[in-house]
């Protein structure tokens, strides 16, 4: 069990000696992203910009369009709402090859509170024309997502949590866009989760079961493309729809399956659960996850609350 | 690798390249009934000067990664790049009436995707001395001699943006990156000088700013100049090559005239953007085919 920021640093350096395209551009957070690890190993190829967030973007354009693959490296919140024109002008209109990595994303950003919890970067960029938007589960996913994107010939979201969750996957896992996956069988409920969220998920389908509840799970690792088929197959059936996920509940993951569903004739009600359209606050980790009905306890009533309204 | 200069275009042709580009600017918005008048006018010398005298660039090959780059920041002015891009040979004169048309490789605002011998989007402000700065600093690490030019607008440096990427461009010693900005002192309506309205201050933007003072505190190389003196435009390109090594930036303050060379339109933010009507294209074809006599049909 790792975190995904020091995964990401990590994984860098390993591309970086064979790749002379990879590089970073830094927004003076490298020790809280893990970009320091890129800094020691590759001082040529990481660029410390500073505070200047759109700025970031720009530079990272440029140096694109001379053939590197540069990772942006800051909290998530600076990139997808501060730098959001550059990014949509510069970075998804051209297509280019900029890889935007959005750590501490999601509600848990310590104790910083609502001005560094990015809830609504799924919304934004899953709207981008051409943007590839990624939320792995643990860390291993987002060490094969990174690989990924790195070959990847135009610009990659990669939302990443600053903590360390349970590993779902197992090492040698493969990332393949748009894919889903079924962590687990169950006929009674259909969770479905994305990022690290899948891992509290999980959690939550081991405490309905106690409860003679089986739910399935299913992990949406790709926000965008999304394998429409695979996906819809997985949630056929009887069970009734929850979407569970560290963003608000409006254009997120909800929003995805919503839109599928409803463009359908699956039939199905979605039940949205995350940030009903409210700021957080500071507060430790799980203080949060409780009020905001995302611990595997919260998930877990939540689910059997509706299950026992129907 | 070394650089090529651009023939050295004489002074007489620089002009009658300028009265032929501004001539299109305004015929092709015209046409087209979109686009604009006042900045693509405002910078034609600049730009005309740049294509013919300075960038080592090859039009036949649009891509040579040795060429110079450049990047119109100031995106609306779209119209003014692609009718010196024309000329320099891109693309086709005639290709100019589809403008803003459906299907077209000349969008509304610069897209480097689609037009030859355009080397990045534009068209939000503030972005491309960011995108120059990115470039400048690939091309010192990558150990490739060109140079970065990017062309700005005074209004547009109004963008908090462009204040991030003049630190970065002397942090990174960028003197393989010039901006050039163009200050023809009007924007579409912030500040126009007209006597009939005084509702609020309408002063240009920068008055009471020394921007030479602010360049020069960042630790650029300042060079300030007449933006429609063709022999000045020569000699502060001349400055910006001896600069190289310095490790300091330069930037070129331009003094310009918004709608330059149409009298109609010079001097009044209300040619911002704007379509000129028959008589008014009449008028401008009368003026400016004095200099480039033939092409103004």
């Amino acid at each position: 069990m790792k975190a995904q920021r020091d995964v990401w640093g990590q994984t860098l350096v390993d591309l970086a000696r064979t790749d002379s395209r990879v590089a970073v551009v830094d927004g003076d957070l490298a020790t809280s992203t893990k970009a320091d690890l890129f800094a020691d190993a590759f001082p040529d190829r990481f660029f410390e910009i500073g505070i200047a967030e759109q700025n970031m973007v720009g530079v990272a354009f440029g140096l694109s369009t001379l053939g590197f693959r540069p990772w942006l490296s800051t909290f998530g919140v600076f990139l997808t709402h501060r730098a959001l024109d550059p990014i949509r002008m510069l970075v998804s209109q051209t297509g280019a090859p900029v890889k935007i990595a959005a750590s501490y994303s999601g509600l848990l950003n310590g104790s910083s509170g609502k001005t560094h919890q990015d809830i609504e970067d799924l919304a934004i960029m899953r709207a981008m024309p051409g943007m590839t938007v990624i939320a792995p589960a643990d860390a291993i996913e987002a060490e094969a997502a990174i690989r990924w994107a790195a070959d990847h010939d135009g610009p990659v979201y990669l939302r990443l949590a600053r903590d360390a969750v349970s590993d779902i996957f197992s090492p040698g896992h493969a990332f393949t866009p748009g894919t889903v996956h079924v962590l687990r069988e169950g006929n009674d409920a259909l969770l479905v989760s994305t990022g690290v969220q899948s891992s509290r998920v999980m959690d939550a389908a081991a405490l309905l079961a106690e409860e003679g509840i089986e739910a399935r799970v299913v992990h949406v690792p790709c926000l965008k493309p999304v394998d429409e088929a695979a996906l819809l197959s997985a949630l056929s059936g009887p069970a009734p729809i929850f979407t569970i996920e560290e963003h608000s509940i409006i254009g997120g993951l909800g929003g995805l399956v919503s839109e599928l569903v409803t463009s359908t004739t699956l039939g199905k009600t979605v039940t949205r659960l995350g940030l009903a359209d409210a700021w957080s606050e500071s507060a430790p980790n799980s203080y949060l996850l409780d009020k905001y009905g995302l611990s595997p306890a919260r998930v877990a009533g939540q689910v059997r609350h509706a299950l026992a309204d129907d | 690798m070394s650089r090529t200069q651009a023939t050295k275009t004489g002074t007489a042709e620089l002009q009658r390249l300028a009265a032929a580009g501004r001539w299109h600017v305004i015929k092709t918005v015209a046409d087209a009934k979109a686009g604009h008048i006042g900045g693509p006018l405002s910078a034609m010398d600049l730009l005309v000067s740049l294509y013919f005298n300075e960038l080592s660039v090859d039009p036949g090959n649009p891509q040579d990664p040795a060429r110079d780059r450049f990047i119109l920041s100031k995106g609306h002015c779209a119209i003014g790049l692609y009718s010196v891009l024309a000329l320099r040979g891109y693309f086709p004169v005639e290709e100019l009436a589809t403008f803003d048309q459906g299907g077209s490789r000349l969008q509304g605002h610069p897209d480097m995707k689609l037009t030859p011998g355009v080397d990045s989007s534009s068209g939000s402000l503030g972005q491309g001395l960011s995108a120059g700065a990115g470039m400048a600093m690939a091309a010192k690490q990558l150990g490739t001699d060109f140079h970065t030019w990017v062309m700005l607008g005074d209004g547009e440096l109004e963008e908090g943006m462009v204040w991030e990427a003049v630190h970065t461009a002397r942090r990174f010693k960028l003197d393989n990156l010039t901006a050039v900005i163009d200050l023809n002192g009007l924007q579409q309506y912030g500040w126009p000088v007209s006597e009939d309205d005084d509702r609020f201050d309408r002063s240009n933007p920068w008055s009471g700013v020394d921007l030479n003072g602010v360049f020069t505190c960042f630790g650029w190389n300042v060079i300030s100049i007449d933006g429609h003196d063709f022999d000045a435009i020569r000699d502060a390109f001349d400055r910006v090559r001896e600069q190289r090594g310095s490790g300091k930036p330069t930037v070129i303050l331009a003094k310009t005239i918004k709608g330059k060379g149409v009298s109609f339109t010079e001097g009044t933010y209300k040619w911002h953007n704007g379509i000129a009507t028959p008589e008014q294209l009449a008028s401008a074809a009368a003026e400016l085919g004095q200099v480039f006599e033939g092409e103004a049909k």
